[in-house]
């Protein structure tokens, strides 16, 4: 077995691994006067890993460890992706760090952030169903514990409770599907399973229990009733992580592996995820309508937004796996952004999350309430944002696979959603209050990951040579 | 040559610039910024001309098309995709000349012109988006690019005239004019997308074997385009937004509103003149009358207006008709056989360009100086404004084609094409030279000759204007009188072989008596102080006088058509329809909406269990309808 594939092929794991060793060892040795170089230190650390990775060093794509770990230029960019969104995801998270009752655990949020990193990266790039399993738990499992960070809070520690629950009950079905795959197939390889799925019924519910865990992961309705408790309890970081990179590496996946291992059967998924499709989007939309907790309105947002990058998945095309990559690129930056400016404000303001704390706060922060305003403007798919050009690119790729109907639905979902978005922008712009949120300033760390959002919001959309770099590697059907 | 990017990005950082720092700049800081922003694009513009036409001829004997920066920004299929780009070909360096020197010295007028004026810093920002918006236009590699920065233009457009916005009559002027010029540019998109559609490109030049079927689509394609051309260039019957724009300081007048923007239909169609004189020479000709049509209306009108701005207003969508009616008579692309109009399209929108630039800056002086527009409130000014005097009568003995001024080359050139096309054409446009003559001579002897409003005077003397208001008009003056002897067919022509200017002494004799008697007339009727002829005739005529001054009641025809058939029998049905059924769709939605949340909202109980059981429920269910169908 030649070990150099490690470092040839696997370098994005690798490095992502000695980033994480080098951050637990910082908060190990580093003393009193180390600790305050500690955020500099691994956004530093990510920056370098971020621009070492961005290029994919290989135009084919290779499988090493006997098939078990697949490589694809693809990947890496999706891999970049990520990163960049965590990157962004610490410097937001600095000023809650630096709190007091935090302080001292600062170290673990940056090792068990990156070790569900790392997790994902070996789900995307697994090459059999043990490997995805086992990226995907590595994933799963830290993150309860990120949802319980601030343990003491009662709401944290019931978000961490929930996620867990959920995410046992997500893997251990997931696991039963995968045992009638083997079952029926023999095989776990991907490659090998393919030519013996025939659709038979065992291998249909084989494939939905295989699809609950994932959609639990991207929260899809029905499998989404964790989202909105976990969001509203868990840190704003971690939401913000959650709502944004956990969510971007399963749809990924999601698609990689219906493409990849259930090409035959693709008129049952395509149903499925039609299905799926409807009922995420409207379900969502209705409940994100109600919401007074601007987390909570987030959460239902963020899961209309996962039906959305599941139009996507539906075309099965290039195309489709493109426009996917573009949309979760584009969601990021939209989603970063309102999640940065809801931690900011939380933080400077004592916790006020609620959507009437905020009425008058374009008079009071006026930078802030801006920003909002084009994250969401964006999330909602008005142009010249970034979000007007995701939502056209994958409304074409399933438009041009037929799904009329569908599409149509989703149009009108839009204008739903445009409805809560700007329910929001109402209350910061438009709203009079007697004890708006007082003004303030913002650190130094939150203002340069915003800065980027914003500049992702504004050039994505115009700027074609990212989608065509993304479209150079893709594959599909 | 990759430089001339340069030439858009300057103008644009300096428009992101001032307009970002906004009152934070000193208005000072912010003009003289502008301006040398405006100095270095020129001295670029003019860098690139000198290296392009010395870099000489290709092989072919034609100046070769340069595309020296280009990306694709949009693209659709293997062959469609939108560029952004630079293109320089002969006419494209020839419009950066024009644009860059018209703007840096309208740059440097302003800075008199609107000193003290509030949101000075506003307006410079607005001049250099303007500037980028037009150069961005001509350097256009492609339709659609050109569509984008035409549109750009209009834009800028709209903030200039608007910029007085607490007077009542800009703001209604700016509306009118993007209001109008919007409508005509749908049919320029329009004609775009059937063009980008059949042919597969949105390439100026496409290759013959790919027109193939679009052949027969071109017409309708080009036709299309041309009506976003006559609205932006005031052809008749788009050209009501022309006159009210002067509602916008003076020298945005000289600059977008005669020099510059309102050419852009003109350069639009010399930039498709191969495939109009190719595949719609019958598209072309219909221009030619338009542009006829236009010209003569345009001057009947201008001589009776009593606002000076208004006289140029007219007169510049009269030259312009000129310039259209140049590309229309084309009958092929070599000069010597029925192609001479473009070359002489493209002259006349040259040094007209100067020269109505001067016209209007002059005129900017003169407000200036009795701060009124109207010419009741002028009269002998030329003891008190000498610059102004010598360099306005310049201007028009140019306008009227007098030799040896710029105005005379171009004109004669027209005429020519216009006889070698039909006499008739070329009788008509005689006419109509002769009528420019005569109103631009009386509205030079009723500013500066005539009856002194001695009233108004002895209260307010006039003065003449600062130097940084007379230098441009001293430099426009000088290019005026010489622009003619360019040899500019040696540079520009319709199938871009060298082209050797001859005067058409049959042609230039009529025409210089034609402008000869325009004059004598004008001087008869206006020169001294009592108007006894042209009151008379005013009152012998006064039906048609009243007509021609409310300029034939086109206004009057608009207002019918919009309020009264389109607000009432469109607009109005079309508006309960909205009101009624498609709002009542989306409350319906929304109630809808509202009470399955409220009926569903069990579903997030907030028990874990409970999520389990939809959890299993959901999965299980999804299985049992596939497993059905």
């Amino acid at each position: 077995m030649d070990y150099s594939a490690i470092f040839s092929y696997m370098y994005t794991e690798t490095a992502l691994i000695g980033v994480m060793v080098a951050a637990f060892l910082y908060d190990l040795i580093a003393g009193k006067k180390g600790r305050r170089f500690f955020h500099p230190f691994v956004c530093t650390l990510m920056l370098l890993f971020i621009a070492g990775t961005i290029v994919p060093y290989h135009r084919e794509s290779a499988e090493i460890f006997g098939g078990m770990y697949v490589y694809n230029p693809v990947f890496g960019i999706v891999k970049s992706i990520l990163a960049t969104g965590t990157l962004i995801v610490f410097l937001q998270a600095d000023s809650w760090l630096r709190r007091e009752d935090t302080e001292f655990k600062r170290g673990e949020f940056y090792v068990l952030t990156l070790s569900t990193l790392i997790g994902m990266d070996f789900m995307i790039s697994a090459g059999h169903f043990m490997m995805f399993f086992i990226g995907m738990e590595l994933a799963s499992v830290p993150m309860a514990c990120l949802v319980a960070f601030d343990k003491y809070r009662n709401n944290s520690a019931e978000a961490g409770a929930k996620y867990i629950l959920s995410a046992l009950f997500a893997s251990g079905l997931m696991l039963y599907g995968i045992s009638f795959l083997y079952g029926t197939t023999g095989t776990l390889y991907f490659d090998d399973m393919t030519a013996k799925m025939e659709g038979s019924p065992l291998q249909i519910l084989a494939m939905v229990f295989f699809f609950s865990g994932l959609g639990f992961k991207i929260s899809l309705v029905p499998f989404h009733l964790w989202t909105a408790d976990t969001y509203q309890g868990a840190p704003t970081s971690v939401t913000s992580y959650l709502s944004v990179i956990s969510k971007g590496a399963a749809a990924f996946t999601l698609m990689a592996i219906l493409v990849k291992v259930f090409a035959p059967m693709v008129q049952y998924w395509q149903m499925l995820l039609y299905i799926i499709i409807i009922l995420s989007i409207t379900i969502a939309n209705i409940f994100a309508i109600r919401q007074k907790d601007l987390k909570r309105f987030l959460a239902f947002s963020s899961i209309s937004q996962a039906g959305y990058i599941m139009l996507a998945v539906i075309s099965g095309t290039p195309y489709g796996m493109t426009s996917l990559i573009f949309y979760v690129l584009v969601y990021m930056v939209a989603n970063l952004a309102a999640f940065g400016v809801i931690s900011a404000v939380e933080q400077n303001s004592g916790g006020k999350v609620c959507m009437d704390d905020w009425n008058g706060l374009y008079r009071t922060n006026p930078k802030l309430a801006l920003t909002m305003t084009l994250a969401l403007f964006s999330l909602a798919g008005i142009p010249p944002f970034a979000g007007f050009f995701s939502k056209f690119f994958i409304f074409a790729a399933a438009f041009e696979q037929g799904f009329h109907v569908l599409v149509f639905i989703a149009l009108i979902n839009t204008v739903i959603s445009l409805y809560y978005y700007l329910l929001v922008v109402k209350a910061m712009f438009i709203n009079k209050s007697d004890s708006p949120i007082a003004s303030f300033r913002s650190d130094c760390s939150t203002r340069i990951g915003l800065a980027l959002c914003l500049a992702g919001v504004l050039v994505l959309g115009i700027a074609s040579s990212v989608y065509d770099g993304i479209n150079m590697f893709t594959f599909g059907l | 040559m990759e430089y001339t990017i340069l030439i858009l990005l300057l103008p644009f950082l300096s428009f992101i610039l001032i307009g970002l720092l906004g009152t934070r700049l000193k208005p000072a800081a912010a003009g003289a910024f502008g301006t040398i922003v405006t100095g270095i694009v020129a001295i670029l513009s003019y860098w690139t001309a000198f290296s392009y036409f010395g870099a000489g001829r290709d092989a072919s004997g034609v100046f070769p098309t340069l595309i020296p920066w280009n990306t694709v920004w949009l693209p659709f299929n293997g062959s469609l995709h939108i560029d952004l780009g630079i293109l320089l070909d002969p006419i494209s360096v020839m419009m950066l000349i024009v644009i860059s020197t018209v703007s840096l010295m309208v740059h440097i007028y302003s800075f008199g012109y609107m000193k003290g004026e509030r949101g000075f810093q506003r307006y410079y920002a607005f001049l250099s988006l303007f500037t980028m918006s037009m150069l961005g236009l001509v350097l256009a590699t492609n339709i659609f690019q050109m569509y984008i920065f035409w549109e750009l233009v209009g834009v800028s457009s709209y903030l200039l005239i608007g910029f007085y916005y607490t007077k009542k009559e800009a703001i209604a002027a700016s509306k009118k004019a993007f209001i109008v010029t919007r409508f005509a540019d749908l049919g320029f998109l329009i004609g775009i997308l059937i063009y980008g559609f059949y042919t597969g490109t949105f390439s100026f030049t496409p290759d013959a074997p790919a027109l193939g079927a679009a052949k027969a689509l071109l017409p309708l394609a080009l036709g299309l385009m041309f009506i976003g051309g006559a609205g932006k260039s005031a052809m008749f019957p788009l050209h009501i937004w022309l006159p009210d724009a002067m509602e916008g300081p003076t020298p945005v007048s000289a600059l977008i509103h005669a020099a510059t923007m309102v050419v852009a239909g003109v350069y639009l169609v010399a930039r498709m003149f191969p495939l109009f004189i190719g595949y719609a020479p019958e598209v072309l000709h219909v221009t030619a009358y338009v542009g006829a049509f236009t010209a003569l209306y345009a001057a009947v009108v201008a001589c009776v207006q009593s606002d000076i701005k208004r006289v140029l207003a007219f007169s510049t969508i009269s030259q312009i008709g000129f310039m259209i009616v140049a590309l229309g008579v084309c009958t092929s692309a070599d000069p010597h056989e029925g192609g001479l109009g473009y070359m002489a399209s493209m002259f006349h929108l040259f040094t007209h360009a100067m020269f109505k630039a001067l016209l209007f800056l002059g005129a900017g002086c003169i407000i200036h100086a009795v701060h009124s527009n109207e010419m009741s409130a002028m009269g002998g000014l030329r003891k008190y404004m000498p610059v102004t005097h010598i360099t306005f009568l310049v201007a028009c003995l140019a306008i009227a084609g007098i030799w040896p001024l710029s105005g005379f080359f171009s004109k004669d050139e027209i005429l020519a094409a216009c006889f070698d096309f039909s006499p008739v054409m070329g009788w008509v446009m005689t006419f109509i030279a002769g009528l420019t003559a005569f109103y631009m001579f009386r509205l030079y002897w009723c500013i500066f000759w005539g009856k002194e409003n001695t009233e108004l005077h002895a209260e307010h003397r006039p003065h003449e204007a600062p130097l940084t208001m007379t230098i441009p008009l001293i430099f426009l003056a000088v290019v005026t009188l010489f622009a003619g002897w360019i040899p500019f067919g040696e540079f520009i022509s319709s199938n871009g072989q060298a082209y050797h200017i001859h005067i058409d002494w049959n042609v230039a004799t009529v025409s210089l008596c034609v402008a000869a008697a325009g004059i004598a007339l004008a001087t008869w009727m206006y020169m001294r102080e009592d108007r006894k002829v042209a009151d008379g005739l005013a009152t012998k005529f006064s039906g048609l006088h009243k007509a021609a001054y409310h300029r034939f009641y086109i206004d009057e025809i608009y207002q019918f058509i919009t309020h009264r058939i389109i607000f009432a029998c469109i607009s109005t049905p079309v508006a309960w329809f909205d009101r009624h059924v498609v709002d009542g769709f989306f409350n319906m939605l929304a109630t809808v909406t509202g009470k399955v949340s409220w009926g569903i909202r069990r579903m997030q109980s907030g028990y874990v269990q409970r999520y389990g059981i939809w959890f299993l429920g959901g999965a299980l269910g999804l299985t049992v309808i596939l497993l059905l169908i």
